[in-house]
């Protein structure tokens, strides 16, 4: 119910919303969950595993119960915590985890077969019979024990990945996060201030406490209107640091859409930022813990600053009658701002005999809540005391076990945190994120004044790390009272007392997993579940462990903690992805001739990163078959014109670069002449083949050198490193210039041709013998000729800048054209390759070394070079070795595929029978019929044997000669006349 | 995590290509033997500690680094170009 | 006859402006547009400076700086090289250092106005404050997965290089971006 005089809300403004389709009012500022409690709406959720009923616990991100589904359709958002959603115009919130409803559901039948479901039930109960495992029981858990649901359907919403780099990222707005934000501004620090809440301030705008004589939540106000006018100051609202990552990088998320039903076109509903801080100070609060005893887990039991919270915050009172049940000074608040408010306060139960009394409220000292009834929603509790049992009939219990400092943080790298007898909590040891202090709760300081001055203390540290000089304000006055704990974690008796809410693991799971010797506090938290729903365990973790500690007879700091991961509270993965959606995936690297490609209808496909033409349909052909065998036939009768800018290049200079060539390359280019090309084999230091390709001499020290299209990155990493990390002694230089050439293929018996028709001059024959390259012009523009040949045709390939690139592609197709010409594709050139035995990346796939594609005799002896020595190993020269070889159908199944594998004849095709695979195939216009390239156990000394090909996949098997893996023109006179 | 380069600064990981030990600067002899190309290949001590590696800056200056990084604490603690310290990884 | 008509590798992209800033091509007309990437030999830096400043008027660029001005800029791109950007390179550098037509290789773009910083912080990793990267700053770096150089030429201007063919990415994740910032106003 809404308390009159309280709250920080506006209002003036009502918000409509609806719950499970109905309609409820709420004020600008509520969450959902404040909204939803003022409506006194208790029953919130199911629970996991028991279906029990739930409400909230909490009043912020540590929520385990009030998980909803936030809106419908393509954007409908499962586990939300309505504690954390902000009430807008027409949001629409539906329960989870039941059926048919909430008030009424099925599966609540499980809360009565309790003593099937204790702890390791998965383990002891899926394991028979094994059939079951798939068919049975995953659907039937799926469906029992769930959380929301995605739609399924793909979400539009945009998702931003940003970075953002300070001096100092204070994490956590309360006072001490205020303060030390404060004092390093002041002091010329850029500082980014972040706050998972919508509105910063911390506890101080859950409590009453004064600081200088103003409210809490004034002067909060003051110091952020005084951090807002600094320009070295960012204040990031609604944004959850998730983790404390290597050298003082930290991940958040920004709510930046969620709480608006109206966000701007183009603006992202969430943003994970990657904040590089220089230091860091964590001010991150602390959670409180919840008392176990029986059914302590009904809708109407809350932790008592949950209660204070939406009492101060929000105006809201969870209950009409309400009780509070604690073991510190700091719970009675909760009774005293209750009081104060006008909220009947039934009584104080506190476990501790010398607990302080009022004069506002009967306090019950020395006594314990034991249990609680109420179907659906708490409507009395029983105490227990020396004096014997009696029940209270209440609506809302606020519990306090005391708090937990917000360690997390703190621990992301690994560290342990310490335990702190006088509060019985952990906080963070020193160190444990270089970098990284504590400030405030989260450092085991309570009051409100230690707050403050612990975040000025943080500072100062940070800022002398930072080489800044600080200063340390005059300290407000505020509230500075002792906290005052008796460890009180499970009360005794019998009854499911709970300790994980969401998950159903109760005092009586950790204590049976303790008896099954699951011990170990790691191992108790998969055996029981404990600690691994949404919330992570931040509600139940240290009371798990304490009864853990007393099962095990073990004190809490032996017995340990489990260990702390990011995120500090859940992400999507749409968030971890952003950027990464649709074309954002991978950069999209296009060619000069793409837009012309796609004009003529060629289906471009990838190549890397690139995107290349398949084949250029022309009228009246139906599959791509038929396109690419007519662009066979047009390259070995005519002419065909082939983008091959892709291919990587690089130019190399200076005067070490023909030595530093010989040392990549197996081959001499030392000796190359200035004016033509040689083909490179290129090894990496274990004697296997890297990669391919023709190097260029154009000039005395200059070199241009020719990849394949994907490895083209890895040469070039591999070309800096023999230089520097191998060779550093050379001056040479490497610059890519793949972008800077539009290169293009013009193959075929008319391809002199068609150049003639093309080049500012014609081409002298004597000048231009196979493998030769220099400067033309076209057009008068510069341009590169080599005459060089992946086809087996008489070829070229002209290079100009590629600006030019996309004319000269459709000049060249209009000259083709007229000779009978055209392009051609990915897959005609695939084609022509095989019909010549050239390898791609198909044959070199990283297991093969020179001599098993017959390039044995390509390792120069004259000189060292990269994978020289390990290559001339007699496991990698062995004839045994599967080799290169041709290969063609010969039985009735005209078929060869790629990946199959291949056996003698008169095996059985199975692994331990193989003798090689094939790694190309293609239909040959050509010839015919298909051929293929594969490895074969001594291929070379083979061909004319009949082997057999079988495909385990498809299903495909046939018989196959061994042949010579050059189909056609084996003199090669074809490239070369 | 980030790195220092000698020659950009402190970089983000992300502009960094990681190769391995920095064990791949001391190439042997062509004709050391087996054993030695063996250990120069293969062999790799798995510190818990402090190790050198070979990183690339791929996306900022193409240099070639080596760095000195904790593998227990994950603190970098120093890269230098490899091109000065040719051989320094054996 | 078809002519070969040059075509930038923006064209059709750019201009582009949201959220008050804009984006748009450097010499998309590609009447000036000479970049030439300038290694010098070993032990000709200085020789290599000197020409520079003789023929082109600035000196050659410290790693992660750019020299000269607008229209005429040596621009440091890596472990020992500069991009000189705008003049075709004085036959006298040939003489100190290998000398590379870049001129097509790369996609130049100029990011400009209030909040651009912001705008970049979503596409490179680098710590972009004022302080740290100021005017006449240049860095290598990864530009949503593409290697870019990105220099800073004004207050709230920065000239952004990525490999001509992934021009149309760069566009792509500049309006993703600029839109993103221009909504949060």
């Amino acid at each position: 119910m809404r308390v009159a005089g309280k709250g920080l809300l506006d209002r003036a403004r009502t918000v409509t919303f609806t719950f499970d389709g109905v309609h409820y009012t709420g004020f600008q500022g509520d969450t959902l969950a404040s909204a939803l409690l003022a409506n006194d709406v208790r029953l919130v959720a199911r629970s996991f595993k028991y279906h029990r009923p739930r409400g909230f616990l909490s009043a912020g991100s540590e929520e385990p119960n009030g998980l909803m589904t936030i809106a419908s359709g393509a954007a409908q958002e499962p586990n939300v915590r309505a504690t954390v959603q902000e009430i807008f115009p027409g949001l629409e919130a539906v329960s989870q985890n039941r059926w048919p409803s909430l008030g009424f559901d099925v599966l609540s039948v499980n809360d009565l077969a309790a003593p099937f479901f204790s702890a390791g039930f998965y383990y002891k109960t899926f394991m028979w019979p094994r059939a079951f495992w798939e068919k049975v029981y995953e659907p039937v858990i799926r469906r029992a024990a769930g959380l929301g649901a995605l739609s399924g359907l793909n979400n539009g919403d945009k998702y931003e990945a940003a970075w953002a780099h300070c001096d100092l990222l204070v994490i956590g707005a309360g006072p001490a996060g205020l303060m030390t934000a404060l004092v390093a501004a002041r002091a010329g620090a850029d500082v980014i201030l972040a706050d998972e809440d919508a509105r910063m301030g911390g506890r101080l705008l859950a409590e009453t406490h004064a600081i200088d004589g103003q409210s809490g939540h004034v002067w909060a106000a003051t110091v952020l209107d005084e951090l807002a006018t600094m320009d070295n100051v960012r204040l990031m609202t609604r944004t959850t640091v998730t983790g404390a990552y290597d050298q003082g990088t930290y991940s958040a998320l920004e709510r930046v859409g969620h709480h608006t039903a109206k966000r701007a076109a183009g603006a992202p509903l969430e943003t994970f930022w990657r904040i590089v801080a220089k230091q860091a100070v964590l001010a991150a609060g602390a959670l409180e813990r919840p008392v176990a005893f029986a059914n302590n887990d009904r809708p109407g039991i809350m932790t008592a600053g949950a209660v204070r919270s939406y009492l101060n915050r929000w105006g809201v009172s969870p209950g009409k009658s309400v009780a509070i049940f604690g073991n510190n000074d700091d719970a009675h608040r909760t009774a005293h701002d209750l009081v104060t408010a006008g909220v009947h306060v039934a009584a104080v139960i506190d476990s501790r005999h010398d607990a302080p009394l009022s004069d506002m409220f009967d306090v019950r000292r020395g006594a314990q809540v034991c249990d609680s009834s109420g179907r659906k929603g708490l409507e009395s509790i029983t105490i227990r005391s020396v004096s014997g049992q009696d029940r209270l009939q209440v609506d809302c219990l606020a519990m306090s076990g005391g708090w937990n400092p917000s360690v997390h943080l703190a621990c992301h790298m690994n560290g342990r945190p310490e335990w702190r007898a006088d509060i019985a909590a952990f906080v963070p040891t020193p160190g444990m994120v270089p970098g990284l202090h504590s400030a405030g709760a989260c450092n085991g300081v309570f009051s409100t004044a230690a707050c403050l001055r612990d975040g000025a203390g943080a500072a100062n540290r940070a800022l002398d790390a930072l080489g800044l000089k600080g200063a340390v304000p005059e300290m407000p006055e505020a509230e500075d009272a002792n906290y005052n704990l008796t460890p009180l974690w499970a009360v005794p008796g019998k009854g499911r007392a709970w300790l994980d809410f969401q998950n159903d693991v109760t005092v009586k799971d950790v204590k049976q997993a303790a008896s099954e010797n699951f011990r170990s506090v790691e191992h108790m938290k998969r055996y029981t579940t404990q600690g691994m729903a949404t919330d992570q365990g931040k509600n139940s973790n240290v009371n798990a462990l304490a009864v853990l500690a007393d099962a095990t007879g073990r004190g809490i700091p032996e017995t340990g903690t489990t260990t702390f991961r990011a995120p500090y509270s859940p992400v999507s993965i749409a968030a971890m992805g952003a950027s990464g959606q649709g074309a954002g995936f991978a950069p999209q690297r296009y060619t000069t001739s793409h837009g012309a490609s796609v004009a003529r209808g060629a289906p471009m496909i990838e190549a890397g990163l690139w995107y290349r033409p398949s084949f250029f349909p022309t009228k009246g052909e139906t599959n791509w078959r038929q396109s690419c065998d007519r662009e066979v036939n047009m390259v070995r009768q005519a002419v065909g014109v082939c983008d091959v800018s892709t291919l990587g290049k690089i130019d190399i200079q200076g005067p070490g670069a023909a030595e530093l060539l010989d040392f990549v390359y197996t081959g001499m280019f030392s000796t190359l002449k200035t004016g033509r090309a040689r083909y490179g084999l290129m090894l990496r230091e274990d004697g296997h083949v890297m990669d391919d390709g023709t190097t260029a001499r154009l000039g005395d020290t200059h070199y241009l050198m020719t990849t394949t299209t994907a490895a083209a990155g890895e040469v070039m990493r591999h070309l800096e490193f023999a230089h520097q990390g191998l060779m550093p002694h050379l001056d040479v230089s490497f610059i890519s210039v793949t972008e800077q050439w539009a290169q293009f293929a013009i193959a075929g018996p008319k391809s002199r041709e068609l150049l003639d028709r093309l080049l500012d001059s014609p081409l002298n024959r004597d000048d231009w013998p196979f493998m030769a390259c220099g400067a033309v012009t076209v057009q008068g523009i510069a341009a590169r000729l080599f005459r060089i040949s992946f086809s087996g045709e008489h070829a070229y390939e002209l290079a100009v800048p590629a600006r030019y690139g996309a004319a000269l592609f459709d000049l060249l197709l209009e000259r083709a054209g007229a000779l009978g010409g055209g392009p051609y594709g990915m897959e005609a050139l695939n084609v022509l390759r095989i019909e010549k035995g050239f390898i791609t990346h198909a044959e070199i796939h990283g297991r093969v070394t020179p001599s098993d594609i017959g390039m044995g005799r390509m390792i120069s002896a004259k000189k060292d070079c990269i994978g020289k020595t390990m290559s001339q190993r007699p496991g990698l020269t062995d004839k045994a070795r599967e080799q290169l070889v041709g290969l063609k159908p010969t039985g009735a199944v005209k078929q060869l595929t790629s990946g199959a594998h291949l056996f003698s004849q008169e095996d059985a095709g199975v692994r331990v029978n193989g003798q090689g695979y094939v790694t190309s195939v293609a239909f040959s216009p050509t010839l015919g019929h298909m051929i293929g390239l594969g490895f074969l156990k001594n291929g070379p000394a083979r061909h004319g044997e009949i082997i057999r090909m079988v495909d385990h996949l498809r299903g495909v098997e046939t018989l196959c000669e061994v042949v010579n893996p050059v189909f056609f023109d084996p003199e090669g006179g074809r490239a070369r006349g | 995590m980030r790195i220092t380069c000698p020659i950009c600064g402190e970089r983000d990981r992300r502009e960094f290509y990681y190769k391995g030990a920095a064990v791949a600067l001391a190439r042997p002899d062509p004709d050391a033997g087996p054993e030695v190309w063996d250990e120069y290949l293969h062999l790799r001590a798995n510190p818990a500690g402090e190790t050198r590696e070979l990183w690339y800056h791929e996306a900022g200056c193409s240099a070639w680094l080596v760095v000195t990084r904790n593998t227990v604490t994950h603190a970098v603690l120093g890269a230098e170009l490899a091109a000065s310290v040719k051989g320094a990884g054996a | 006859m078809a002519e070969l008509i040059p075509k930038s590798p923006c064209a059709g992209l750019l201009a582009l402006t949201i959220g008050g800033m804009t984006a748009s091509e450097v010499d998309a007309g590609m009447d000036a547009g000479v970049m030439t990437s300038l290694v010098p030999f070993r032990g000709r830096e200085k020789a290599m400076s000197d020409a520079l400043k003789a023929a082109h008027g600035m000196g050659f660029p410290a790693p992660g700086r750019a020299t000269g001005r607008a229209g005429a800029r040596a621009i440091w791109f890596g472990q020992g090289q500069a991009l000189l950007q705008g003049p075709a390179p004085d036959a006298s550098l040939g003489e100190y250092g290998s000398l590379t037509d870049q001129s097509d290789a790369w996609a130049v773009v100029r990011l400009e106005g209030k909040g651009v910083r912001d705008v970049l912080a979503r596409l490179v990793p680098l710590d972009l404050r004022p302080g740290a990267f100021r005017r006449g700053h240049t860095a290598r770096t990864d530009l949503a997965h593409m290697m870019a150089s990105l220099t800073r030429v004004g207050e709230n201007a920065f000239q952004i290089m990525v490999f001509r063919s992934m021009a149309e990415t760069l566009v792509h994740d500049l309006k993703t971006a600029m839109e993103g910032v221009g909504a949060r106003g």
